[in-house]
């Protein structure tokens, strides 16, 4: 029985808290939300020479092979920090998703150039449907004279319109379960872009037309509706973990502004409602951190329990997160509520992360599908 | 990571729940859902700890010199885990294995650790915990039970109230005023009380549930010896923080509430409203999936901090939470459970058209109890604020 953190794993969480906090403060974060494309460029080329940009990708294709457990540790960080740009999306879930069932050429062709930060990939499941169960997806892919064609809208895919290619989710037949995911790189003909206006400006979205769009009949990837459920997984494990990391960081802020701010000549830290709100937001992110820690872990080490770990870390983390971050807004008082304090860059991604990848009363319904109820 | 246990481990499991299975009465230990306190069922009791420990599978973390095995607390945590989950008891002498021993370890004198740990072990005395005071709940250190030095003597004068298992108990470990001059904290000692000793009254006091579980106990000139000191004079506090971490730890009990879950999902499962299980039903699916998650986090927060222990780190803020989260969960299961049953939830276990023998009503109850005694959720709130945030002290 040995649970928890390695000691490598808090070295990598406590050099990834100091860099971000060196390299990607508020000041930074609220630079880039205030650009037109809401990319990083300056950070990630930092990032990418740390090496997190490589660290899904496998070590025969120019990566450290690393696992989702050491993933959820940077991404802790990364939502502790508010970090903006394609991360989760392209380090983490693209690149998953080719390295687990991209062909041998895709490999060859993508990961190198995502792991030295070069490329940047995305994923497209949501549809005028909202939410990700497979009935909602109707972009439709069929094969015409040896390739593939593509057609169907897309929905809020994140930085779509920075990506060198989106994995996009599609229907191969009318079984809820006729699913593949293919490869469009985003100069195909027929793929059009428009950015969507995005209440989380930390992060971006598109909505993306696929229109008739053909490509190679090698640009499926494996494990059809299979690779689908396991993308979710990953995706519900990464903005978890994200969730982690930024329901900590609302909880700090609080726990630090009560110390300081003072009302009928105390610190408003020194009363029983602002204590009890406090403790009872540490007492939901405590067990809440073992349980993603176990999550994260099954998605490598113990793959039949994994989808249920994941949908129990994603239900959990993600509503804690947005519990947190109104807790803190409320703790903060009126200057939480203004623009220029940095409570709502938490706040809004909380409602992100809440939402995507499944909410948690979906996930719950998981649980309970998956535990026989 | 890692979520194996050793073969090793894994053999001792085994042996573990072979040997509840063949020697685990199958009634009668009870207090709670069986409603007996008397005699009969306390030698039954304590025959069984007696039995327990005899097989090696009491204390296996104490020092081998007073009766334990020296084990790493990972062994200690499998017996409870297969007790759990054999639906044992909780053990008559709770209290001083979890409480007080652990104390006398870290800070008794080798006299008090020789004359008291091994009873504790087998159960030849029972102790119980003299904390409580009318006018001294969750503000402890203001307790007013005096203890006045005379010669070689403390001379004791005061009342302790909810006293669990007073009414058997052989011995009291006791927070007593010694210094009525100093700051609250610094007046406190630690002592350890006979309760055949002359001018000790206890009376009953009977809980919501019906059951005879605690007491009042008065106290009027009752001599005690010096020696009975636990750390310094006047540093008892320290001494009682000690204490209630370990009853924080024991109050936790993962296990415990995943079993509790279970049994939660086979009623629901049982249950038929609107032509289908309850656990069909869109609604309480949700609230049974999120209880579940709630067990699960704890059940790797367990293990988490037994990692920890094991490692030598020191416990932060994680554990300082498992009282006033698992408590309340336990109550959260409890209550989920009489909503499922719905009228049938008012029927009081001697029904014979009870549900699940009963169980419920008074895990309901009793669950409570658990979420108050051993300081209530807000008193746990403000520790976990203060000491484990550091925000300012209120007062």
């Amino acid at each position: 029985m040995d649970f928890g953190l390695s000691d490598e794993q808090r070295e990598l969480k406590q050099s990834a808290r100091d860099f971000l906090a060196g390299e990607c403060p508020t000041s930074y974060v609220r630079k880039v939300m205030a650009s037109e494309e809401g990319t990083a460029p300056e950070l990630y080329k930092e990032i990418a020479k740390l090496g997190w940009t490589g660290l899904a990708v496998p070590e025969s294709h120019g990566g450290a092979g690393l696992s989702m457990l050491d993933m959820a540790v940077l991404l802790e960080e990364q939502g502790y920090a508010a970090m903006p740009g394609p991360f989760l999306f392209s380090s983490v879930l693209a690149t998953m998703a080719l390295s687990e069932f991209g062909s041998e050429e895709m490999k060859q062709r993508w990961l190198p150039a995502l792991a030295e930060g070069k490329a940047t990939g995305t994923i497209a499941i949501v549809e005028e449907e909202t939410g990700i169960e497979p009935t909602g997806i109707r972009t439709s892919v069929r094969e015409s004279g040896g390739e593939l064609v593509i057609s169907g809208r897309k929905m809020l895919v994140p930085y779509a319109h920075v990506a060198d290619f989106v994995i996009v989710a599609a229907r191969t037949g009318p079984g809820p379960r006729d699913l593949a995911l293919v490869l469009v790189e985003r100069n195909s003909r027929g793929v059009e872009t428009r950015l969507m206006k995005h209440i989380d400006l930390t992060r971006r979205v598109c909505a993306l037309e696929l229109a008739e769009v053909r490509v190679s009949a090698q640009a499926r990837l494996e494990g059809a509706a299979n690779a689908f459920d396991r993308m979710l997984d990953a995706g519900a494990v990464a903005v978890a973990a994200d969730s982690l990391g930024g329901s900590q960081r609302s909880l700090d802020m609080a726990v630090e502004y009560s110390k300081v701010r003072e009302q009928f000549g105390k610190p408003i830290g020194s009363f029983q409602a602002l204590k009890h709100l406090a403790a009872e937001m540490v007492s939901e992110i405590e067990p809440a951190r073992s349980l993603l820690w176990y999550a994260a872990y099954a998605h490598d080490a113990l793959r039949e329990q994994a989808p249920r770990a994941a949908a129990m870390a994603k239900a959990r983390l993600s509503e804690i997160y947005s519990r947190t971050a109104d807790r803190a807004v409320l703790m903060h008082g009126g200057i939480g509520f203004t623009w220029e304090h940095d409570m709502h860059l938490w706040f809004k991604r909380s409602r992100f992360n809440e939402s995507y990848f499944g909410s948690p009363a979906y996930h719950r319904e998981r649980v309970a599908v998956l535990g026989g109820y | 990571m890692d979520l194996n246990f050793t073969p090793e481990e894994e053999e001792f499991r085994l042996k573990v729940r072979r040997f509840l299975e063949e020697n685990l009465p199958k009634s009668g230990l009870k207090a709670g859902s069986e409603g007996r306190t008397d005699k009969e069922w306390l030698e039954r009791s304590k025959a069984w700890q007696k039995k327990l420990y005899e097989a090696g599978y009491v204390g296996l973390s104490w020092p081998r010199e007073y009766g334990g095995q020296a084990m790493d607390p990972v062994r200690q945590s499998i017996v409870n885990d297969e007790m759990v989950r054999a639906n044992a008891p909780t053990l008559i002498g709770a209290s001083g294995l979890s409480m007080l021993g652990p104390t006398l370890i870290a800070m008794g004198t080798e006299e008090q650790k020789k004359r008291f740990l091994p009873k504790i072990l087998t159960a030849e005395e029972i102790w119980c915990q003299g904390y409580s005071e009318p006018g001294a709940g969750s503000d402890l250190a203001s307790l007013r039970t005096r203890a006045e030095i005379v010669g070689d003597e403390f001379i004791v004068n005061g009342q302790k109230v909810w006293t669990s298992n007073a009414h058997f108990s052989q011995w009291m470990f006791c927070l007593v005023r010694t210094d009525p001059e100093a700051p609250k904290h610094r007046g406190i000692s630690y002592i350890l009380i006979d309760m055949k000793t002359p001018g000790i009254e206890v009376r009953p006091l009977v809980q919501m549930t019906g059951d005879r579980g605690f007491n009042e106990v008065f106290f009027d000139n009752v001599r005690v010896p010096r020696k009975n000191l636990v750390g310094k004079l006047n540093e008892g506090w320290l001494v009682a923080n000690a204490t209630l971490f370990h009853e924080r730890n024991m109050l936790g009990s993962a296990t415990g509430s995943k079993q509790r879950f279970n049994r939660l999902l086979a009623l629901a499962k049982s249950i038929r409203r609107n032509g289908r299980p309850l656990s069909q039903d869109p609604v309480f699916r949700q609230r049974l999936a999120d209880l579940e998650i709630r067990v699960e986090a704890m059940t790797f927060h367990s293990y988490r901090q037994l990692t920890d222990h094991v490692r030598g780190r020191n416990p932060g803020i994680e554990s300082m939470i498992n009282k006033l989260v698992g408590t309340e969960l336990n109550h959260d299961l409890a209550t989920a459970a009489m909503e499922a049953m719905g009228d049938y939830s008012l029927l009081a276990r001697e029904d014979k058209d009870v549900i699940d023998n009963g169980y419920w009503p008074h895990e309901w109850m009793f669950s409570l109890g658990l979420v108050i005694g051993g300081g209530t959720s807000h008193i746990q709130k403000n520790i976990i604020a203060e000491r484990g945030l550091k925000m300012p002290k209120s007062r």
